[in-house]
């Protein structure tokens, strides 16, 4: 059920878009995201999805993987495009019946939008396959530091999410052993009818939120026996390294932005 | 009822990066009314394997004859219940599956999923919870209110409320405590010979499979290396060691005694077998003696 999705995974590798800094792709990615809407024309989108390209084939993982990032997405990204094909206007109108209208805008912008979905979403996949979860955390905790200023729980929040990210595969594991229990005992999840659907993921979502109560509990009071007295005085084990690599993603991208305020028109 | 594994292939998320094969060419028959222990380190497929023996996974390639119906990789995954229903599983730590209010009504759960009555289901959880050693005062309490060893008493009567033909153990008695280990085994060794159960039992523990197995599988890396009687496979005893796999431990005591030159008839592989075998011989020695 799960196994389809690629978005969020990570693939162990040894390349230079893995060895990056966690913070600076977590930037660089989420920059990436804001400039996109900077392209107005082809030529931009084309710079753009070179770029993107080029990202790819440094991180050495093969193109197929990206695209079948994007399978489960593409209903989604067909939808909006094919409402924005048939409700824009302006420019040539080529087919007209009712409200739809087939204009050359409206054919340009969903092609923008199109593109726009799929390189945002390989940006993504490119940053969760090489970037290992707790390494995102601890980006996400350094880039939250400066909002201590304004009472914000900083280091909290990024053991929330640590916590979080290390659970997610045990509880999936979880989730798929108790299904197999309950379907050993003649449950049927996902036939019947709404109803009966619903009624069946109560012998699955019980367990599950039992045995995360009782996980919690042994992780919280394992975590006081080992001295754990909340954030402050803590000393770090994952020390982030900033390298010339990272300085030099920067450079790119503040070159890649003029490029494109250049290009676009 | 006869179980018949052919060829059997299985690979998890076939056609993706994250594919991983994890049984190669199983070939393998269980035969009705028997007592199999799957033994095997972590990892060489064992719960996998155990999975197709009701349908939960189905071969990537090969063929699976749970009585009779057969599993091919083209199998629609409806209908499977009449199977689930003749094969029940009690998976590690069972007592994990269990959400309903009271013990009666997750004992009944399974039951009733295949039909039977609500009357007749909580009478079957009656009767389940005797037999796994709770007294009746137990079936209106809440399941979440039991010791760990109850809960997992429990879970396992509603895998045998539902009266399957085959039951299949996954460690059904790792972390209990030596005594409840001895009733729970046991009890599984009555169903077996008194109620005709097949019983496929996995586990790490020897002494267990020796005690109550009549026949053995040894899986590794996924694929099955022996197959046999306890007898044959434990008499091997250096290459048990060599793969780490463990041997009994009155094989083991018996093999050490051999090391200094005593003698066996047979390589005895409980304490009983190993006291009588001793105590023939101190007998035929104290007639050699007068």
């Amino acid at each position: 059920m799960m196994n389809k999705l690629i978005l969020g995974r990570y693939i162990p590798g040894d390349s230079f878009v893995h060895n990056l800094d966690p913070r600076s792709k977590l930037v660089a990615s989420f920059y990436f995201i804001g400039i996109i809407f900077l392209c107005n024309n082809f030529l931009s989108f084309g710079v753009m999805f070179a770029f993107t390209l080029f990202a790819i084939f440094l991180s050495k993982i093969s193109l197929k993987f990206f695209i079948k990032g994007v399978k489960p997405l593409i209903w989604l990204i067909l939808f909006t495009v094919i409402l924005q094909v048939l409700f824009s206007q302006g420019g040539e109108v080529y087919f007209k019946w009712g409200i739809f209208t087939i204009s050359e805008f409206g054919v340009q912008n969903g092609a923008y939008i199109f593109i726009r979905f799929v390189l945002i979403i390989f940006m993504s996949t490119l940053l969760t396959l090489t970037t290992p979860p707790l390494s995102l955390a601890d980006a996400i905790e350094y880039l939250l530091r400066p909002l201590k200023v304004v009472k914000f729980p900083a280091h909290e929040i990024s053991l929330m999410l640590s916590i979080a990210l290390r659970f997610v595969p045990t509880l999936m594991d979880e989730t798929e052993k108790i299904m197999n229990a309950q379907r050993a005992r003649g449950v049927d999840f996902g036939e019947g009818n709404l109803m009966q659907k619903m009624k069946a993921i109560v012998p699955l979502l019980i367990p599950l939120f039992v045995s995360s109560f009782n996980r919690a509990e042994d992780l919280a009071i394992a975590m006081e026996a080992r001295g754990y007295q909340g954030g402050d005085g803590r000393t770090k084990y994952r020390v982030l390294h900033w390298q010339g690599k990272d300085t030099m993603v920067v450079i790119t991208f503040a070159l890649l932005t003029a490029l494109l305020v250049f290009v676009r028109s | 009822m006869d179980i018949r594994f052919e060829q059997v292939d299985f690979t998890y998320q076939p056609n993706s990066p994250f594919e991983q094969r994890v049984l190669f060419d199983i070939n393998l028959e269980i035969p009705s009314n028997s007592y199999t222990a799957i033994v095997g380190h972590t990892g060489s497929g064992k719960s996998t394997l155990l999975q197709h023996l009701n349908a939960l996974l189905k071969p990537t390639k090969g063929s699976v004859t749970i009585g009779d119906r057969v599993i091919t990789p083209e199998t629609n995954n409806k209908n499977l219940k009449p199977i689930r229903k003749k094969v029940g599983i009690v998976f590690q730590f069972p007592e994990s599956q269990l959400f309903e209010e009271t013990v009666a009504l997750d004992i009944a759960f399974g039951p009733k999923n295949f039909g039977v009555s609500e009357e007749e289901s909580l009478k079957l959880a009656k009767d389940m919870l005797d037999l796994v050693g709770l007294d009746e005062s137990y079936m209106e309490k809440s399941p979440f209110d039991l010791s760990g060893g109850q809960m997992r008493r429990v879970a396992i009567a509603g895998v045998l409320a539902m009266e399957p033909e085959v039951v299949i153990l996954d460690e059904p008695t790792a972390g209990l405590d030596p005594r409840g280990r001895k009733d729970m085994m046991d009890m599984f060794y009555r169903l077996h010979k008194e109620k005709g159960i097949n019983i496929i039992l996995v586990t790490h523990l020897m002494d267990d499979v020796a005690e109550y197995a009549d026949y053995m599988v040894v899986l590794e890396k996924g694929k099955i290396h022996k197959k046999g009687h306890p007898r044959e496979i434990f008499s091997d005893v250096t290459w048990l060691k060599e793969k780490q796999l463990g041997v009994p431990t009155a094989t083991n005591f018996a093999f050490e005694l051999m090391g200094k030159g005593y003698e066996f008839s047979q390589l005895p592989l409980t304490a009983s077998e190993l006291a009588d075998e001793l105590a023939r011989d101190l007998k035929a020695g104290d007639a050699h003696d007068e």
